[in-house]
């Protein structure tokens, strides 16, 4: 795949932090996969596949039709590097349902060759709810103690691995002004950055994660070197 | 020539004044299909440019629309139709005059659609979307005359060609259409007669008697100006001194920042209290009505202001202005003193005050230019494409068109005359799929061709959204500032500044220091504080770069073997220079190289201009990295950048070559903010990305993402495509202007004087004072993160690992 070559900076992602959740050890790394290494279980969340399609077809504008090839390029690349047994894509991985139908042949067969030779789990989000006919299994969450995927964090859950809110860190060093997409965790939970290429971000500092997470939570930004910072905006 | 009809003859009379010649000739000429009136502030332009319509409507026989006046300001716009209104009134003719700008009401802008009146009152962008609607051919059926105010201004910006382009659309609703033109004094007139004719008719251009010369001087001060800096605080007390002995006394900044610190320092100093205040873009709406308000009846002595008062309304008194910092730009010099004594035939009175040594030459060149009346300015550029691509669309609203007639229509505006099919085609390819070298939207298709030839939209409802995003101006992302606890907003920054604000920080806005308190949903909220200093000030506002013209010509005076004209001060800095190293010379390239506490230094002399030589640093620091020459960091002005770091080129001529220096310019631009900026408006401007409106901030959703996105996702997948090529031309000019360094490249010619030295040159010391040094990038943000990261960590108590 000639696009695959041209996907930048891939060599850069090869950072990662470590944390812990409910007795497992996992990574947050800079690409903003989350890989579980006991287990060789990689979950990336909010794909967001066929969003410039999505927008066109509903009479929006007419976006860089480029973002499927590019998301699935960097996945490629975290396959390629990890090898894992299962990967769970947390939810909205397709824009909205009929998004799938719009896959180009060669964007499917991309997908497939993906997922061969080894588990692979859609977890429903709330743009895609309907079973896609890609392959792979269709769950609304997946339970894989002592962790469970879902595709929003609930409240008093414990080993929870969520995505949806698109969290992005917001930081002033020194005057510099840095915006990145970024893992939130604390002793519960985990929610991952979006990994498609045109996702926005929700400031951590928003009231729905403030409220959701433990006030000693922490915050992975992604990026060339992954860097770990009290959360900010957490509940004080 | 035409007679004054009696009615007309007799208004006058009654008013004991009597008519201009240059009215007299816009009477005689009102067939010309194209006219352009130079005329100065308070020369009666404005009715020069409706006597003719007044004429033809007074007999009262015309139906629905006759003339449409179209200016920059809404303001304006509201201003001149209680202005038309008293003669209209008085000489009891039949004649309905109404505006028409954002402001005007849903139910008023409805009926005047249905019911349009004789002379209609607008902006650019509400002409924009009046062309947007089917029932424009209706609406304009009958429109004689067109009169565009202020061009001079409007020809500056993406509007004028806006404008442009729908007075070749009105044209061909109206075939008898005629344009007239009001300007300020402009070096080129005939470019502006070419922008505004249809091409290619002609355009008579005539020139009001100018008056006498303004009389502009020095601000004579006990204190010298310092060695650098942009302030003028210096000069405080003689400001003070002038503001007393005058009536009502204007004092220009060039930038937002610069106007609130000096305000600020005024007041300080304001024993006698006299009633002063502050204008500029950043302040709220409602703050800036007050001071006009206060203005307009006579309660201010004196208003800092900055570029937001060079256009509307007649002030009236103003009998000073004061521009602090050099001018930068003769022009816009002559067109700041218009605004002092409106009064015809009375010569408007100027004080130039350089806030440092430097701008004490500029000062003087700028003199001299004004009084040779040789003004300044760049050559416009073709007409935008991305101006082109959101006609095309607007187009499309107003219902099916044929692509041959629409670019027939098109290249009959001036700006536009030399645009070819194919670059046509490529704007209307744009508009219809997205331009794509994948064509991934055969279904979604936003325009598309019908079984007769024609371009429709396909989804109707796309209307709505083409015509929110109408226009071209684009607002930076700001932010309103409101007081904890009140209802009224002091002003708005840029959101990029609120977020580098943490709570505590201090900055100035609307001459009042406030300190930070938090961000509440998309309001800056803040306190009083009783903080004397403020921590920062920043607003990005425009920095204007001293024009080509003016640098040459202080080049030139370089050349001098003496300066009788200067204070002394500076002609022994400059005789110093001229001993100690080289003063730079028009069709040379002066470098010096010298080591300073520790580091080794470099500096060019390229004269370009702020923005220039920012982007001269940006690509010299890069390739001094690449040849391992360790720069560390470096800062620009108007005529200089000063690079330094750990090692000496000893021979610096390589690093300016032509060739080598463009190939860097272009793999730099790739990743450069300034690009992803330029990028972001002519996304707007074309109709790819749509505004950022309020609303969609304040809930914060996540579906809105940076347009810096596509901008890599371009770079990457699509790199040929229209919208990078049209931010590659932006480039060359604006905020990277690289044209100015080939310009530059052209006039040294490789001719370059290297001068090595064992200190600091006096021309270069004052850049050591500069603020805005900027540090060579490199993995420098990722060490800022991880060093930020660290000491946060610390301060919560945590080392990252305690969750376990």
């Amino acid at each position: 795949m000639a696009l695959l070559c041209r996907a930048m900076d891939m060599e850069h992602y090869e950072n990662a932090t470590r944390f812990p959740l409910a007795g497992s050890t996992l990574e947050a790394r800079g690409s903003g996969a989350l890989w579980w290494p006991d287990a060789k279980l990689l979950a990336v969340s909010d794909l967001h596949l066929g969003k410039s399609e999505r927008i066109a077809r509903k009479g929006g504008s007419l976006l860089p039709p480029y973002e499927t090839d590019d998301t699935l390029a960097r996945l490629d690349l975290e396959i390629d590097r990890l090898d894992p047994r299962t990967v769970v894509c947390l939810g909205d991985s397709f824009d909205d349902d009929a998004s799938v139908e719009g896959l180009s042949e060669d964007t499917r067969l991309w997908v497939s060759r993906l997922m061969a030779g080894r588990r692979w789990v859609w977890i429903q989000g709330n743009h895609d709810p309907g079973p896609v006919d890609l392959g792979g299994t269709h769950l609304a969450e997946l339970q894989k103690p002592p962790l469970t995927f879902r595709h929003i964090a609930k409240t008093g859950a414990s080993g929870e691995v969520s995505g949806h809110y698109h969290p992005k860190a917001v930081l002033n060093a020194r005057g510099r002004h840095v915006s990145r997409p970024c893992f939130l965790y604390d002793a519960d939970r985990v929610i991952l950055p979006a990994f498609g290429t045109y996702t926005g971000g929700l400031r951590s500092s928003m009231p729905a994660l403030a409220e959701l997470m433990r006030p000693e939570a922490l915050a992975i930004l992604t990026g060339p070197f992954t860097v770990e910072i009290p959360m900010p905006g957490r509940a004080q | 020539m035409a007679v004054l009809l009696p009615l007309f003859a007799d208004w006058f009379a009654s008013r004991g004044w009597s008519i201009h010649p240059h009215q007299q000739a816009m009477l005689d000429r009102a067939e010309d299909p194209a006219l352009l009136l130079i005329a100065p502030t308070g020369g009666g332009k404005t009715l020069a440019g409706f006597l003719p319509s007044l004429a033809e409507l007074a007999p009262g026989t015309h139906q629905g629309l006759h003339t449409l006046y179209v200016s920059p300001l809404k303001a304006l716009a509201a201003d001149i139709r209680r202005n038309l209104s008293t003669p209209v009134a008085e000489m009891a003719l039949p004649i309905r005059i109404e505006d028409r700008t954002g402001d005007t009401t849903a139910t008023q802008k409805k009926r005047q659609r249905a019911d349009p009146p004789h002379i209609l009152l607008t902006t650019p962008e509400s002409l924009a979307l009046l062309l947007s609607y089917e029932d424009a051919p209706r609406m304009f059926a009958g429109l004689q005359r067109v009169i565009v105010d202020e061009i001079h201004a409007l020809a500056e910006s993406k509007r004028g060609d806006q404008l442009m382009l729908a007075l070749a659309r009105l044209q061909s609703l109206c075939p008898t259409l005629r344009r007239v033109g009001l300007s300020a004094t402009v070096e080129d007139p005939p470019a502006l007669a070419r922008l505004l004719a249809k091409h290619p008719d002609p355009c008579e251009i005539l020139q009001a008697d100018p008056g006498p010369d303004a009389d502009i001087r020095m601000l004579e001060t006990e204190e010298r100006p310092p060695w650098a800096g942009g302030g003028g605080a210096y000069a405080i007390p003689a400001v003070l001194e002038q503001v007393k002995q005058h009536r009502t006394t204007l004092i220009f900044h060039n930038t937002r920042a610069q106007a609130e610190i000096f305000f600020h320092n005024l007041w300080l100093a304001n024993d006698d209290d006299l009633p002063i205040g502050i204008h500029h873009g950043s302040l709220a709406r409602e703050q800036r009505l007050k001071v006009e308000a206060a203005m307009v009846a006579g309660k201010l002595r004196a208003i800092v202001c900055t570029g937001t008062l060079d256009l509307g309304i007649d002030w009236g008194d103003v009998d000073l202005i004061i521009q602090v910092g050099a001018p930068k730009n003769v022009k816009r010099l002559i067109q700041r003193i218009g605004r002092a004594n409106h009064r015809y035939n009375a010569p408007s009175k100027a004080l130039l005050v350089p806030a440092n040594r430097f701008e004490v030459v500029e000062c003087v060149a700028a003199l001299e230019a004004a009084k040779a009346h040789d003004l300044d300015g760049d050559p416009r550029g073709p007409g935008p494409r991305d101006v082109l691509c959101q006609h095309i669309l607007i187009a499309a609203c107003a219902g099916p068109f044929d692509a041959d007639e629409l670019y027939a229509e098109v290249v009959t505006a001036g700006a536009y005359a030399a645009l070819t099919r194919a670059e046509f085609d490529a704007c209307l390819d744009f508009a219809a799929t997205g331009g794509y070298a994948l064509r991934a939207y055969d279904r979604w298709q936003r325009l598309k061709q019908r079984d007769d030839g024609l371009w429709e939209l396909r989804d109707p409802r796309a209307a709505r959204q083409i015509r929110m995003n109408l226009g071209t101006i684009i607002d930076s992302d700001l932010l309103k500032v409101r007081m904890r606890g009140q209802g009224v907003p002091l002003g708005e920054i840029e959101e990029a500044f609120a977020a580098s604000l943490t709570r505590g920080d201090t900055f100035l806005i609307g001459g009042k220091i406030v300190q930070y308190e938090g961000l509440r949903e998309t309001v800056v909220e803040v306190t009083r504080t009783p903080y004397r200093k403020p921590k920062i000030a920043v607003f990005s506002g425009t920095k204007f770069a001293t024009s080509t013209q003016l640098s040459h010509r202080i080049l030139r005076m370089f050349q001098q073997e003496r300066w009788p004209e200067l204070p002394a001060h500076t002609a022994e800095w400059l005789a110093h220079q001229r001993y100690v190293s080289k003063l730079p010379e028009p069709d040379r390239l002066l470098v010096e190289t010298f080591p300073w506490d520790g580091r080794e230094h470099l500096c060019v002399y390229g004269f370009a201009g702020r923005n220039a030589m920012q982007t001269l640093g940006l690509l010299l620091t890069q390739r001094m990295e690449k040849l391992g020459l360790h720069p560390m960091g470096f800062v620009s002005t108007d005529y200089a950048v000063l690079i330094w770091g750990l090692d000496r080129p000893t021979d610096p001529a390589p690093l300016l070559q032509g060739g080598d220096l463009r190939e860097a310019f272009e793999t730099w631009l790739a990743g450069n903010a300034l690009m992803k900026r330029t990028f972001k408006n002519v996304a707007v401007i074309s109709g790819l990305i749509d505004r950022n409106t309020g609303g969609q901030r304040k809930t914060g959703r996540q579906a809105t993402f940076s347009s810096d996105i596509l901008y890599d996702t371009l770079r990457r997948y699509d790199p040929d495509h229209l919208l990078m090529d049209i931010t590659r031309e932006e480039a060359l000019k604006g905020l990277v202007d690289f044209g100015r360094i080939e310009e530059m490249l052209a006039r040294t010619h490789g001719r370059i004087d290297h001068v090595a030295l064992d200190r600091v040159t006096p021309l270069a010391a004052p850049l050591f004072l500069e603020v805005g040094k900027v540090p060579v990038e490199g993995m420098a943000t990722e060490r800022l993160l991880a060093e930020e990261a660290a000491r946060l960590m610390q301060e919560a108590g945590l080392d990252g690992r305690q969750l376990a």
